[in-house]
């Protein structure tokens, strides 16, 4: 029993329990197994890499986690609690690959709508729109932005709740190294402020940049582990050879 | 539930229509157009232009929300930001409420600019008061707009949706008693029209139109809430925070 309770933190904040635990998730989309068995976890202020081919399940894995997919079998529990329970709606932060903002208003009148959804203070507008790098454009319908400026927008919503997990589906296509670099830096500052970070990609040179790697193929996890330890295990230069190495050797 | 979140979204929804200035001139003008043409198709015949065009002045709002709402829920659907919402601290009712705060203030626009043109420049002539056929207007509205949030959800593409105008509204429109009594109909018809909601509509205008019985015309409108409330009710089932 644990009797440190009453000091009011919750317990995931502090690693006792972890920001994901899965067991043995089973999930069927039509008449193919989207994730076969899968079991892991993530330890809160992490940033973890979610990376493999397009179609390998890593999308399915993200819905799972945020509570927005219909699971077959298996336990997914976030923050101590079942994902996608009423409490979590306001701590986890889900932006998907496709930006999800409305074309037809402006940022900031996205982040205004989706700030009152949240419950959030008007000043954290200001800082999401800082955090990335729209500032100045937050008058622009969000129809005439770029495709990367678009997923920035939709970024910033996410950031808007300030929630303790952000699960962010390939945050990071289409964007200019500079603003790629920045928005890892963003990551990572996030991170140490004790924010967990699930940021899926198929770009392996930012597999780097994350504290453990997942990798995923054909809705199984290839690999769990760090990006150096991977990188000794497999001795391959880049994370692709790495990738190869394991797929070849199964 | 949550008034502020529902009181967003309403304002949300209002300013998406306010980008959409071409769609807002059709809402607004189409209606008062049509009674126009009416009025001067029936040149010859000033007392079916009383007759009916009552009645229309209250329909319009009906089709017109049907179409936009079922249009505008179908985008939330698609373009992931409904999925979004269904992953925040958003009630179901919140949304629901939040498009029903939005349109009934687009439909008492749009009702009252129609009765202006109607009654004040067509000389539309009708025995009850003006207001409560502005009223039901504005319910009728609300109910059109429960529908399409209802049947959006049985819609994959834009396409889709705009052909649930002619495939929902129209039967409800001949079967209604605005074009044929509906005690001149086959057996069968007449039977089915107690099971439309529009009919109930159209009584209750018919009704208020010839200054009939008041306690028909509360009747066919409670009739009308009851359905709008059933369709919102089906409309939330649809609105899933898990999907496969």
């Amino acid at each position: 029993m644990r009797t440190d309770s009453a000091c009011g933190e919750p317990p995931y904040a502090r690693g006792v329990v972890p920001a994901i635990e899965i067991e043995r998730l089973r999930v069927v989309r039509g008449d193919t197994i989207a994730i076969d068995g899968v079991s892991l976890t993530v330890e809160s202020g992490t940033v973890t890499g979610l990376l493999g081919p397009s179609g390998s399940g890593k999308t399915t894995l993200m819905r799972a986690i945020v509570g927005v997919q219909v699971v077959e079998g298996g336990r997914v529990i976030v923050l101590g609690g079942p994902a996608g329970s009423p409490p979590l709606r306001a701590r986890v932060g889900y932006v998907t690959q496709a930006p999800s903002v409305y074309l037809d208003l402006t940022i900031r009148e996205n982040l205004a709508y989706f700030a009152s959804v949240l419950g959030a203070p008007a000043e954290r507008i200001e800082r999401a729109l800082d955090v990335v790098g729209l500032r100045g454009l937050e008058r622009r319908i969000v129809r005439t932005l770029s495709g990367g400026e678009l997923s920035r927008a939709s970024l910033a919503t996410a950031l808007l709740g300030e929630p303790e997990l952000l699960v962010l589906d390939e945050p990071t296509v289409g964007l200019d190294p500079v603003l790629r670099r920045d928005l890892w830096r963003t990551f990572r500052s996030l991170a140490a402020k004790g924010t967990t970070l699930l940021v899926s990609s198929h770009v392996m040179d930012e597999a780097d940049r994350c504290d453990r790697l997942l990798l995923m193929r054909e809705g199984t996890i290839l690999a769990d582990e760090t990006p150096r330890s991977l990188r000794e295990r497999t001795g391959g230069e880049s994370l692709d050879e790495a990738f190869l190495a394991l797929v070849e050797a199964r | 539930m949550n008034l502020r979140i529902t009181m967003a979204t309403a304002l949300r929804v209002l300013r998406q229509l306010r980008r959409d200035p071409r769609t807002l001139a059709l809402v607004f003008l189409v209606p008062p157009m049509l009674i126009t043409l009416f009025r001067y198709v029936f040149n010859g015949q000033p007392g079916t232009f009383d007759r009916v065009g009552g009645p229309m002045v209250g329909i319009f709002p009906f089709s017109s929300m049907f179409v936009v709402t079922s249009i505008a829920m179908l985008r939330e659907r698609t373009t992931g930001t409904l999925e979004r919402l269904m992953s925040m601290p958003l009630a179901k009712l919140d949304l629901l409420l939040g498009y029903g705060i939005a349109f009934a203030s687009v439909a008492a626009a749009q009702a009252s600019i129609t009765s202006a043109v109607a009654f004040g420049l067509l000389g539309l002539h009708v025995q009850g008061a003006v207001w409560v056929v502005v009223l039901l207007a504005v319910a009728n509205a609300v109910l059109g707009m429960s529908l399409g949030l209802f049947i959006s959800a049985f819609a994959r593409t834009e396409f889709q949706a705009v052909q649930f105008m002619p495939a929902v509204v129209f039967p409800q429109l001949l079967l209604c008693g605005l074009i044929v009594p509906r005690d001149r109909m086959e057996h069968v018809l007449h039977a089915v029209s107690y099971a439309l909601p529009l009919t109930w509509a159209y009584d209750a205008l018919a009704h208020a139109v010839r200054g009939g019985s008041s306690g028909i015309v509360v009747r066919d409108a409670l009739i009308v809430v009851g359905v709008t409330v059933a369709a919102l009710a089906l409309a939330a089932t649809t609105l899933r925070r898990r999907t496969p």
